[in-house]
């Protein structure tokens, strides 16, 4: 072995410092002497991520440096410290430092610079840009004690930085020089849409627009004066059009560039000096600079490779698709976007209601998938990528991959099986499908586990949807079942904690956990047991023992609004109500100040009352003889009903009569998910009973049961159970319907879904219900008598217990409110502010 | 020096939930775990949901690490140091102790 080799690196960004971590995988670094000139003050961090930096994210957290690093591996890294030359005969590098520092192999990995148009006034103050964590800085710095900032550039970086500035609660304006935002990955439409949905978030944007001359401004710190004779005022302008390759230094050692500058580099990496390589953002391979990581990450390799001679992977060249959210907006491009190839044809798709655009862009011959862009829904993403970058031929209607599944029209799925070993699936780490499968098979049996064992998923995150297709098709390729434990702590599903609950008469969850569990209990297994030990036990919902199990709904007993405050829902049953109450509602409506609206389930709904507001509503609302309406429940919800035969003149029946009935009857009975019922008066079925999880409909000969449908997400019509019964039969059944479904539906599965999962169907319910096949009816009549006999008010209960009441203030320690509630006026009754009138601070109603 | 400020009985806090209090003029939610003796007070202003909110949220073990789910939105901001498990935010985290059956809070 010859002596050990020196090794320079100009730059630690993110590709240098990749170099680095390859270069010392691979091979026992102790065989070299590395050197990394670092010219920025701290050693590599994670660019990608950089705006994060402004949403709380430090320095330390951004770093990509692994603790002792440096150190571990002997590398002698110089921060602050800039290459200035390279002398290519004597084979050194002279820094700012007065170093000089020899080398048998150089890596330049200096990344590139924003670029800044040299428009008079460019060089003001508040002019920053964005690329470094001193630039965050800064513009943090600028942002101090002004009110207005433009970005400079309306592509990707420009849109980020628009969103910073936003955030810093500038009112933000992005001025582009082309006639769209992101020119180079959108198409016109999409380009339209995502202007329109970036305005709505309140960013303004002015596009062909050339800036001619800064100048100090009138009520602004600059004055931005555009070729078409307008002009802007502004306090900071972002330059973000666009970036350039850093690669003075090769320029002056005579090391060939590119025409538009770029350090030329061939397939190993290698610029016209053997032994100086170039990486990242500086370097030109076949006339093309790379702006991303991952093509950046993949030359890290091949260099690593070559100087270590362990390998011959060569670059050769990288896909630039690329998926990201912007404010908040799902953008995504593939390939050949503008349909440039020679034949191509497109497919689009726009939804200006939902604000979503899809465009395809196919092969002539309609085979293969040349680009696409999505704007707002980039689901899609991966199939798309896959398709395109596999050449996998398309189905016969292309069209059907980008348009909504409509009923009876199922969406194309991409078999991950269709795709080949070596597709990469996640391409910020380059991983393949195979390598996915290999750690499938090698035991990684849940997503957490297949990321920590091929990396696939760790980075933008963009590909998990896929890397979870190929997982489950692996898992099931190995006839290993799919996962279907509740969560983390308890590998067991609903229908099993319900049967251990009731046989081991388990009464708390505390006892659950100890017994059945581990670890202490989330979200997901909390208020499912709560849920549970409510439908078996019926115990107060707010009692010690079960408080902390509730969902934040159950746990104030109201809906929890998107301000924070809550919904009061007093129970109608049947939607049947006296003047007198509806009185009495508007008045404690009238003296809470509280926004009032007719419900989609037949009652009324008050909107806007606070914490300490609730228990002095409820008082009013019981004293008045009304009860909780469980709006906020997975509990019996309303039973809706027609007039029905008291004064219609088509009505066979009492249908209100029933309705109310059965309301008072299953009030309170707390299921998998929320239960609706509703009862018509004749088959004219002005009720809609034939969409809910319960319909009743008064036939001549007696009452029709219909049960399991949905309205909501996917809506199902219902199934008829059983046909002209009398009252009291129906009651039985639905006793025993109801029970049935609280036993054995899974977490948050209405009836429609759990008719469509149970095995043998509604002939097989039509046996447990009303033939008693498994012999259990009597058990599931005497359950839900129980539960019912145990009915009682929580609202009730509550205000009449001073101990639960002091949870319903906003501090537990003070009597002012949250001043973070706002409202204005609309249409006469309040709603709450948006952001912007928070921000501008008019017509805010004074929160009492 | 950090300045204790005494909030409420530690019975004020039922096993298993939260509360706000307000210290200082900041909105402080703290959380009495049924895992642990220990109390945790992070901010009560969800960046997300963009509303002062946490305090009532249900704490949630996340491969062993304690944390608050969201009311609004439901992601997970770790109870010890205010990071959130699926978003690039964080809330503050404060000082709290029991002493005396009191609980006091810096902030
Ligand atoms: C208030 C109300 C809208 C209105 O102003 O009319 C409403 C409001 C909400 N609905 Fe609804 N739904 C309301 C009637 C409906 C209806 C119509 C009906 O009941 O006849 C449906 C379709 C029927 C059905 O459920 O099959 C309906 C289908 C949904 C769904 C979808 C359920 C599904 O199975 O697909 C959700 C989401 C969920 O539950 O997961 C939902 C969820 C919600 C939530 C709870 C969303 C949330 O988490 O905040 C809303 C609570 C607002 C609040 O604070 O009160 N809401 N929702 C209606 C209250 C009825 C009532 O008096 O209790
Ligand atoms: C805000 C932002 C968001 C981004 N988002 C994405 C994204 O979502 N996806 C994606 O793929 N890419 C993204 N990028 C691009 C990505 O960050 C770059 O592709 C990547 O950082 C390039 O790595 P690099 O090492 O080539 O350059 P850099 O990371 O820029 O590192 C170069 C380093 O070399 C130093 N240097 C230069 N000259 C010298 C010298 N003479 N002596 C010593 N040191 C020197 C520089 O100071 C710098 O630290 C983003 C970039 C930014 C700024
Ligand atoms: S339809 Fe959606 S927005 Fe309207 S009340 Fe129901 S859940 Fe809320
Ligand atoms: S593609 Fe970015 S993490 Fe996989």
């Amino acid at each position: 072995m010859s002596a050990a080799q020196n090794i320079v690196v100009i730059g630690n960004g993110m590709v240098g410092h990749k170099f680095l971590e390859s270069l010392v995988a691979i091979d026992d670094s102790k065989q070299y002497n590395i050197t990394v000139l670092c010219e920025e003050p701290r050693a590599a961090y994670d660019r990608v991520y950089l705006s994060s930096y402004f949403t709380g994210k430090t320095a330390e957290d951004l770093s990509l440096v692994s603790e002792g690093f440096f150190e571990n591996n002997n590398i002698d890294i110089k921060l602050n410290c800039k290459a200035e030359s390279i002398d290519r005969s004597a084979k050194t590098v002279a820094t700012s430092t007065n170093e000089t520092i020899s080398y048998d192999k150089l890596v330049l990995a200096t990344g590139s610079y924003p670029f800044v148009p040299p428009v008079p006034g460019h060089d003001r103050d508040n002019c920053p840009v964005y690329r470094t964590i001193e630039d965050l800085e800064a513009i943090k710095e600028s942002a101090k004690g002004s009110k207005v900032g433009v970005v400079v550039g309306g592509g990707l970086l420009g849109l980020e930085a628009a969103k910073a500035l936003h955030d810093l609660g500038l009112e933000t304006h992005v001025v582009e020089f082309a006639p769209r935002l992101m020119a180079v990955q959108v198409d016109e439409a999409g380009g339209t849409l995502l202007r329109t949905k970036i305005e709505e978030l309140g960013v303004k944007v002015h596009t062909g627009k050339n800036t001619q001359n800064i100048t100090d401004g009138d009520q602004c710190f600059h004055k931005m004066e555009f070729a078409d004779g307008e002009s802007l005022e502004t306090d900071v302008i972002l330059f973000s059009a666009g970036i350039r390759p850093q690669d003075a230094i090769a320029r002056e050692s005579e090391i060939e560039l590119g025409p538009r500058g770029g350090i030329s580099i061939n397939d190993h990496c290698q610029t016209s000096d053997p032994d100086v390589y170039a990486i990242g953002e500086c370097a030109l391979w076949g006339g093309m600079i790379y702006g991303l990581v991952a093509p950046g990450y993949n030359m890290a390799k091949v260099v690593a490779q070559h100087i270590s001679g362990t390998g011959t992977d060569t670059f050769e060249g990288a896909d630039m698709s690329t998926k990201l959210k912007l404010m908040g907006v799902d953008v995504a491009s593939i390939g050949d976007c503008h349909a440039r190839t020679e034949g191509a044809l497109s497919y689009s798709y726009n939804d200006e209601v939902n604000q979503v655009y899809k465009k395809i862009v196919v092969s002539a011959d309609k085979k293969l998938l040349l680009g696409a862009v999505m704007i707002g829904d980039a689901d899609d993403y991966g199939n798309l990528l896959q398709l395109a970058l596999n050449g996998i031929e398309l189905p016969a209607n292309p069209e059907a991959l980008i348009l909504p599944a409509m009923d009876g029209m199922e969406k194309p799925a991409l078999g991950t099986d269709a795709l080949p070993d070596t597709a990469q699936i996640c391409s910020c780490n380059d991983i393949s499908k195979g390598a996915i499968c290999c750690s499938v098979q090698e035991g990684a049996h849940t997503i957490g586990d297949v990321k920590a064992a091929t990396t696939a998923g760790t980075a933008c995150g963009g590909c998990a949807p896929l890397v979870t297709q190929v997982m489950n098709a692996e898992l099931a390729n190995l006839g290993v079942e799919v996962n279907t434990d509740i969560c983390e702590h308890f590998a067991y599903t609903r229908q099993d904690l319900y049967n251990i609950i009731k046989i081991e008469g388990i009464k708390s969850f505390k006892a659950l956990l100890e017994k059945h569990g581990t670890g202490h209990g989330c979200e997901i297994c909390k208020p499912l047991a709560g849920s549970i030990l409510a439908s078996v036990w019926n115990e107060y919902v707010l009692d010690d023992k079960h408080i902390g199990l509730q969902d934040t709904n159950d746990i104030y007993l109201g809906n929890m609004q998107k301000d924070g405050t809550y919904s009061v829902v007093p129970r109608m049953p049947g939607g049947e109500v006296t003047p007198e109450g509806l009185i009495e509602i508007g008045k404690v409506a009238k003296d809470y100040g509280l926004y009032t609206k007719l419900t989609g389930g037949q009652r009324v709904d008050l909107f806007g009352a606070q914490l300490h507001q609730l228990p002095e509503i409820w008082k009013r609302l019981i004293d008045a003889g009304f009860e909780t309406g469980h709006a906020y429940g997975k509990s019996l919800r309303t039973v809706k009903s027609c007039v029905g035969s008291t004064w219609c003149r088509f009505g066979v029946d009492d249908s209100v009569g029933l309705a109310i009935e059965l309301e008072n009857r299953y009030k309170g009975v707390r299921g998998p998910h929320k239960i609706k019922f509703a009862v018509s008066g004749c088959t004219r079925e002005c009720a809609e009973a034939q969409s809910k999880d319960v319909g009743v409909i008064a036939t001549e000969k007696g009452w029709n049961l219909y049960v399991c449908g949905n309205g909501g997400m996917k809506p199902r019509h219902t199934d008829l159970l059983a046909q002209d019964l009398d009252k009291e039969t129906l009651i039985k059944y639905i006793d025993r319907f109801l029970m049935f479904y609280v036993k054995t539906g899974d977490r948050l599965q209405r009836t429609s879904v759990w008719m469509d999962n149970l095995e043998g169907g509604l002939d097989y319910l039509k046996e447990v219900v009303l033939e008693d096949k498994l012999g259990l009816a009597s058990e599931l009549e005497a359950q839900m008598e129980a539960l019912v006999d145990t009915y009682q008010c929580e609202w009730k209960t509550t205000i009449e217990s001073p101990e639960r009441l002091k949870r319903f203030s906003h501090f537990i320690n003070a009597d002012e409110k949250d001043d973070n509630i706002k409202f204005v006026e609309e249409r006469g009754q309040i709603r709450p502010a948006s952001e912007d009138e928070r921000l501008k601070n008019v017509d805010l109603i004074a929160v009492s | 020096m950090t300045n204790f400020v005494d909030v409420c009985a530690l019975n004020d806090i039922n096993k298993d939930t939260g509360v706000c209090a307000l210290v200082n003029g900041k909105q402080v939610a703290i959380f009495r775990p049924a895992a642990t003796d220990e109390l945790f007070a992070v901010g009560n202003f969800d960046p997300i949901g963009k509303a002062n909110v946490l305090s009532r949220g249900l704490i949630s073990d996340i491969k062993g690490q304690l944390t608050v789910a969201s009311p609004l939105y439901k992601q997970h901001y770790v109870l010890a140091d205010g990071s959130c498990l699926e978003e690039d935010v964080s809330i503050p985290t404060y000082s709290v102790k029991i002493e005396n059956d009191r609980v006091l809070v810096a902030a």
